[in-house]
């Protein structure tokens, strides 16, 4: 046997096949179908042990009135209850207007601050490559200890933020607090947010810009094309698929986000900037309504997952270019 | 950009030495405001206790390693009598606490928890890249069915919000006796991080031709012969790039470890914001503390600027 034939090959053409190629396989150890399933499995074994299991227990779970601080308590299956009272629930409908106004903010100014970032780096001025690097830090951190620091920065009275802050503006330092004011903390959450991943949108526009062939310009300007209307009909336009899938796994990331607001704001002050992966912390862990925010938890799993079918089409539409 | 136009002394797609210095200014000054956060911080680490709180904020200041030692040990107050009863301080950093009317109680919680981070960190590692590396590679070269719609699912598992995901994960472990355990922390970021590991070896894999390998089946090698010698040594840099990143996710997780653990495992993350000192948070020590915690992974991300852009796309945007 001089030419390799995949079993499934053999078996697609629907010819018979090849005789001795038995012996062969077992003269080679597994057959090749066989070595897939090997390596397949424990992937999928661990994945359905550790994620599936637990989330198919939780399906079974929101529909019982379990509470952990009152587990003595029998089993009582109360149906859909869960579900309709968080969707009629006018504080869950405020957390996740929290939500949504944060991830459409902090996303928003990423892709401002990022694409033009890139569109900076892309014009190759000398040592580009060092300050990228630079610039690409704080996405790297851990978000929570990002949160953790920024509550220093933030201090009133002994912050560099506020001090830089009273320099530029003239008001005293201590006269405004960016994370214990109702006005000021949304935007301080946004802030850190952006701070952290406008590098992550900017690598991926990047990208984006790079991948635009130069004849592409090149016959732009044999047509006298004007650098505005070379930026909206070529640079842009080549650009978006990028861009999107940036947005994309913003969007999913801060709509889940949990760390480091968490530990920049916990939720407060009173309510401002509690996104919904905090309520959900709270009745679960604090209050342990577990089959209540089993419930919960489950309406955010269709809502990420509806995104992530979205996401994994547009990385296939990257990839393809 | 009018000024590209215009130039004719070099490539048209070239931007010209102007249009270059502007962007070059623009972008120093954000990388500069960007890190300033992250050098304060740092700086924060060699501030004494009352420097760190002093206002004006304190650019300028005597460095002091109170923040280091405070952060590696438990001290008592005591009175000046007792001190100076005390036979004389034999190390520097007991010198250190005693101007301050203290004396060292023991050692703090930061090596274990440093420690649980690292064991947690490579043991996840480890086993997400071992079965990550066989799942690409059957991915890769075989056809197997629906694979696609295995590739989601394997990417989706990731996506899910931790909090939601930690809820059953609690009920399970504490059935199993794996709450606070550092195997059941291990198991569980093994789990997040193979799905990375899946799409970004896939992604190296392919790059790699079919052909080196079928040549040494051609010569008699079986499969597993031919992964070891023939595609595993090619696929060195993806594999140690994948590493990292999986490393880097472990190192920095916070929504599991503060959910699902309380001492014994508890890492990094959860323990640096409960670093206090008298009245509240000790903040030369809370940096101190930022500071061992984030150099690993500035040198990481030096090392990996090459392959970043695949490993936060899974693999699907490469250069």
């Amino acid at each position: 046997m001089t030419t390799i034939i995949h079993p499934d090959q053999a078996a697609a053409r629907g010819g018979p096949k090849p005789a001795g190629s038995l012996a062969v396989w077992r003269g080679r150890g597994l057959s090749d179908r066989a070595i897939a399933w090997l390596f397949v499995a424990p992937t999928i074994m661990l994945l359905l042990a550790i994620n599936i299991f637990p989330l198919i227990w939780m399906i079974r779970l929101s529909f019982t009135s379990l509470n952990l601080s009152m587990s003595y308590l029998p089993l009582r299956f109360v149906g859909l209850d869960n579900f309709s009272d968080i969707l009629t629930d006018d504080e869950i409908w405020f957390r996740l207007q929290t939500t949504a106004r944060f991830v459409i903010c902090s996303v928003a100014l990423q892709v401002i601050v990022g694409f033009g970032l890139a569109l900076l780096i892309n014009r190759q001025f000398r040592t580009h490559s060092f300050w990228t690097t630079i610039i690409l830090l704080p996405m790297m951190l851990s978000p929570a200890v990002v949160g953790n620091f920024w509550t220093l920065l933030f201090q009133p009275q002994i912050g560099p933020f506020n001090y830089l802050v009273s320099l530029i503006a003239g008001v005293p330092p201590s006269s405004f607090s960016m994370t214990g004011e109702v006005a000021l903390a949304p935007w301080t959450i946004v802030l850190v947010d952006t701070w952290m991943w406008a590098p992550y949108v900017m690598l991926i526009c990047l990208a984006g810009l790079r991948s635009i062939p130069d004849y592409i310009y090149e016959a732009a300007e044999v047509d006298r094309a004007s650098p505005w209307r070379q930026f909206w009909s070529i640079t842009l336009p080549m650009t978006v698929p990028f861009l999107m899938l940036a947005v994309l796994f913003r969007a999913i990331e801060n709509f889940k986000m949990f760390d480091m607001v968490n530990l920049l704001t916990s939720g407060g002050p009173g309510s401002t900037t509690e996104l919904v992966s905090i309520t959900l912390k709270r009745a679960a862990f604090e209050k342990w309504r577990t089959g209540y925010s089993s419930a919960l938890a489950i309406i955010l799993f269709v809502t990420v997952f509806g995104a992530a079918n979205i996401y994994v089409k547009a990385l296939n539409r990257v990839k393809q270019r | 950009m009018t000024a590209i136009a215009r130039s004719t002394a070099h490539s048209i797609v070239e931007a010209s030495p102007r249009a270059k210095a502007v962007a070059g200014t623009i972008v120093i000054l954000y990388a500069v405001i960007s890190i300033l956060p992250l050098l304060w911080i740092a700086a924060t680490a060699f501030k004494s206790q009352s420097d760190a709180i002093a206002y004006p904020p304190k650019v300028i200041f005597q460095p002091t390693l109170e923040g280091y030692v405070n952060l590696f040990t438990v001290r008592t107050r005591q009175t000046p009598d007792f001190i100076a009863k005390l036979p004389p301080a034999t190390t520097w950093y007991d010198r250190l606490v005693r101007q301050h009317d203290m004396v060292i109680a023991g050692p703090s919680k930061v090596v274990p928890r440093f420690i649980n981070s690292l064991i947690i960190g490579f043991g996840s590692t480890f086993l997400a890249v071992s079965l990550g590396t066989l799942a690409a590679y059957a991915f890769s070269r075989f056809r197997i069915p629906l694979a696609d719609d295995l590739l989601f699912f394997i990417l989706s598992t990731r996506m899910m919000p931790p909090v939601a995901v930690a809820i059953p994960i609690y009920l399970m472990y504490r059935q199993l006796n794996l709450t606070d355990t550092r195997l059941g922390m291990i198991l569980l970021y093994t789990a997040v991080n193979v799905s990375l590991a899946v799409w970004l070896l896939k992604g190296f894999i392919d790059e790699i031709p079919r052909e080196y390998e079928e040549a040494a089946l051609v010569d008699g090698y079986t499969r597993l012969q031919a992964l070891r010698k023939v595609v595993l040594p090619q696929a060195v840099t993806g594999i140690a790039a994948t590493a990292i990143f999986c490393l880097i996710f472990s190192w920095n997780e916070y929504a599991f470890a503060v959910l699902l653990t309380s001492g014994e495992a508890q890492t990094m993350p959860p323990f640096i914001p409960f670093i206090i000192g008298e009245g509240g948070q000790d903040w030369p020590a809370v940096a101190a503390a930022t500071t061992l915690f984030v150099v690993p992974i500035v040198l990481f991300t030096i090392l990996l600027r090459k392959h970043l852009l695949r490993g936060i796309t899974f693999g699907a945007v490469r250069k």
